[in-house]
């Protein structure tokens, strides 16, 4: 498959915005370095030119960002969608959280984002440059050297399972669709299940302690979209700003994760933004995992509209005692 | 709790208004006994029951939690403990993930007719919470005395 | 000066470790971070830690008093533990440079009794560093990281650790390791530190400009229209503001056990909502207003208050883990910083 060129994404944003389709741009822009974009709001053609970048860094999921752009200004916005950026989308639509007529959305073709650590860990630190070369990276560091890795040796963690490269919604689109993939992404959670109760308590324990609350899983995630949390509150009774107890940090991972079971789409921004670099994603695909083995196969934002099975039942569903193995 | 190096657990019993609680309190009316340690909290339909609310329990120095409603088909508003029955799979099956105890929290449908039942279900919820022991993992080390 | 060989600097810190607590930073499969150190453990090589090092100093949450209430009597109950010596070892020059920081907040009066305990308690020994990264701008503060402050400073080199004591609780500490290090002289440490700074010259952020910012210019930009954009992607976590080791703000709450009630205080962020909300309601509105809090606090007000010192100390936390990669050098070049050139 042809890899979408950043130059052409520049120039149909800016054909779209010339010729007054959309008012404003949700795009990547250009950092300090080759991988530190930011998502930002572009109003202009001249802008876009300047700043806008694509590349193989350009991870983040713009879909959430469109709750808050549809409210302000006038005209339609552009968003960029890769595939599994259009699960959150459409999950997003299926919630009423945006309106769907102030949106223009292309989909773009992907072959999996880089992660910044893992170009790190694999050649070292000090990078000045990192260029796209066929499927390899060439990275040059402050110290004069060059050093060549895979993309796919460095793909983000989502990306190397990732479960789609069909776009489930779309104005245009860019290039060619894809297929959903058969992937290994419940793996990780089932070695876990295998585990030992003591042996899950002390790996959760372990990971969920560094948590430092800053949050950023919660205001990252497309389907943590209330206007005030819960755990914002301070008349929910459960509000707390930093974690005062090792149970703390357990309450509010449980909760972050059980109020996106069945809406959770696995797009991985949770565990791409975590500081701690905390394995989040584990609660969620559990809870798929579950949904899928419980409840019949069901993927969030794979069909707008489609009933999230937490406000779905059968007479037959599954007894709770039951869905934990009772013998271990 | 340990009094005289007996353990004495403390069970928190969530109960629909409808069937469980009524329930309970035929259990009550019948002379059935069952352990003091349970303290029923009373709730409009269990699918008021938030995931939030068992985990303050465990929290705030429960050992066990166990929640009662409607038989599926009687719920009072026709499907409430449907959902409830779909969150707490979810949960139970998370909480067993994270590796706590799994007897340590249970659903039982009990009805208003199920005076016998009730008093047995606690019965052997809290004889099960007993062998058990202590929380220790999903304790708040702020509340313990 | 004094020099161990690396072959050595285990005994050196089963010394340090039988006489007080010993901190370091070891590398785990998740980053470095700071450790107990025990047997086995040897000292990360990784220029920031995870978390930066003023959690020694200001932890997470902490539990100021205990009230007990039987009847009418109200009890209070004082709560803190008597700190015991210890040592943090392997700090980089812009963590120590944010104790300093810390310090001026921290210690001026009403001295915060808590914080003073455990910082006179410390040792803090710092580690030069030799191969600095792409997110480095310390310098801009006038940091020189071949040369980080702190009671003894460390330089390490193929073979050698070099210590050096800044002042007597560094003299103490040098003693203390005497005879497991000889004297010498300084020429390795000096051939390493002219070798850092060419590279140090070399980094993409070295010409970062702060001459714009400083001491009472918040007329300047506190309007200024770039906020807008600046912060429109900003989640409003507190990612930066938990990486940042200057960042000190917190919030005193207190907590009901159902038998007493703890009052605690706890990291906060500007960064949220719930900031300093008080009865009348929240003073910034806006993730705007809350962004520039922050940025205006590092590069306006803290300088405005403490003689032209900045908040910030460089050591490029915010910039590697901003889950949107925004970051004080944007701002600061997105406010005109290094226009003019």
């Amino acid at each position: 498959m042809q890899k979408i060129t950043c130059e052409s994404l520049i120039e149909k944003a800016c054909e779209l915005i010339e010729n007054g389709t959309v008012s404003r741009v949700i795009g990547w822009k250009k950092g300090e370095f080759d991988y530190d974009l930011t998502p930002a709001v572009f109003a202009n053609a001249d802008e876009i030119k300047k700043n806008f970048i694509y590349n193989d860094f350009s991870g983040a999921n713009f879909s959430k960002y469109l709750i808050k752009e549809t409210r302000k200004g006038e005209g339609k916005v552009l968003v960029f969608l890769k595939p599994c950026d259009t699960y959150s989308f459409n999950q997003l639509l299926t919630e009423h959280r945006f309106d769907r007529e102030k949106v223009y959305a292309v989909g773009i073709p992907c072959e999996g984002m880089a992660d910044i650590a893992k170009v790190k860990a694999a050649v070292g630190d000090g990078i000045l440059k990192i260029t796209s070369e066929g499927d390899e990276l060439i990275v040059e560091n402050l110290y004069g050297d060059v050093n060549k890795v895979k993309l796919a040796d460095v793909l983000a963690e989502r990306c190397v399972n990732c479960k789609s490269k069909k776009h489930t919604a779309y104005d245009e689109l860019m290039g060619e669709d894809g297929e959903i993939l058969d992937n290994n992404r419940f793996d990780e959670v089932e070695k876990l299940e295998n585990m030992t109760e003591d042996e899950r308590f002390a790996f959760w324990q372990n990971e969920l302690s560094r948590c430092i609350r800053c949050n950023a899983c919660r205001d990252v995630c497309p389907a943590c979209t209330c206007e005030k949390c819960v755990f914002d509150n301070p008349k929910s009774g459960v509000e707390n700003k930093a974690i005062a107890d090792s149970f703390e940090e357990k309450m509010f991972h449980i909760i972050r994760a059980f109020h996106v079971a069945g809406r959770c789409t696995d797009c991985g921004e949770c565990s791409r933004v975590c500081p701690q670099n905390i394995p989040l994603h584990l609660l969620n695909r559990k809870f798929i995992k579950d949904i899928n083995t419980f409840y019949g196969e069901y993927q969030a934002g794979e069909v707008e509209g489609s009933r999230a099975p937490l406000v779905n039942y059968t007479e037959e569903d599954i007894e709770p005692n039951d869905a934990v193995k009772r013998e271990e | 709790m340990q009094i005289n190096n007996e353990f004495k657990p403390k069970i928190v019993a969530f109960c629909c208004n409808w069937c469980s609680y009524a329930g309970a309190d035929l259990a009550g009316n019948n002379r059935l006994a069952y352990p003091e340690c349970v303290n029923i909290i009373r709730v409009p339909c269990s699918c008021r029951v938030n995931p939030i609310f068992i985990l303050r329990a465990f929290q705030r120095g429960a050992d066990g939690v166990i929640i009662c409603g409607c038989h599926p088909g009687d719920c009072h508003y026709t499907s409430g403990n449907y959902y409830t029955r779909r969150r707490m799979a979810l949960l139970f099956s998370m909480l067993n993930y994270l590796g706590i105890e799994k007897e340590r929290i249970r659903l039982e449908w009990v009805s208003a007719a199920e005076g016998a039942k009730f008093a047995a279900t606690m019965n052997e919820f809290t004889e099960a919470v007993t062998a058990l022991g202590e929380n220790k993992r999903l304790e708040d080390l702020r509340c313990k005395k | 000066m004094r020099k161990c060989s690396l072959n050595s600097l285990n005994a050196v810190f089963e010394k340090l470790a039988n006489d007080s607590a010993l901190y370091m930073p070891v590398d785990g499969d998740k980053g470095a971070d700071y450790k107990k150190w025990e047997m086995g453990d040897e000292l990360s090589s990784a220029l920031n830690t995870n978390r930066s090092a003023k959690d020694f100093f200001f932890p997470q949450t902490e539990n100021l008093m205990e009230f007990k209430v039987s009847g009418k009597e109200i009890e209070v109950i004082d709560t803190r533990d008597e700190k015991e010596d210890f040592v943090v070892f392997g700090v980089r020059a812009c963590d120590a440079k944010s104790f300093d920081i810390l310090d001026t907040v921290f210690l001026s009066e009403p001295c915060d009794s808590y914080y003073a305990n455990r910082r006179e308690h410390a040792t803090i020994v710092t580690l030069a560093c030799t191969r600095p990264s792409e997110t480095c701008f310390c310098n801009v503060f006038g940091i020189d990281a071949t040369k980080p402050t702190g009671d003894v400073t460390c330089w390490k080199t193929a073979d050698d650790m070099y210590f050096e004591a800044n002042n007597e609780k560094g003299k103490a500490f040098i003693e203390k390791i005497a005879d497991l290090t000889e004297e010498c002289d300084s020429k390795a440490v000096e051939e390493q530190q002219a070798k850092t700074k060419e590279i140090l010259k070399k980094l993409p952020l070295a010409d970062l400009k702060t001459e714009k910012f400083g001491k009472d210019k918040t007329a300047e930009f506190f309007d200024a229209p770039e906020w807008r954009e600046l912060s429109t992607s900003c989640l409003g976590c507190g990612t930066c503001t938990y990486v940042c080791p200057t960042c000190q703000c917190y919030d005193i709450k207190d907590y009901d056990t159902g038998h007493g009630v703890i009052r605690f205080r706890c990291w906060d962020s500007c960064m949220y909502s719930e900031f300093t909300k008080m009865a009348h309601g929240n003073n910034r509105l806006s993730q705007l207003e809350r962004f520039r809090q922050r940025f205006m606090h590092k590069l306006v007000y803290y300088p405005t208050n403490n003689d032209g010192v900045f908040g910030c100390v460089g050591c490029g936390r915010c910039l590697a883990k901003c889950p949107i990669s925004m970051n004080i050098v944007k701002v600061m070049k997105a406010l005109g910083g290094n226009d003019g050139e």
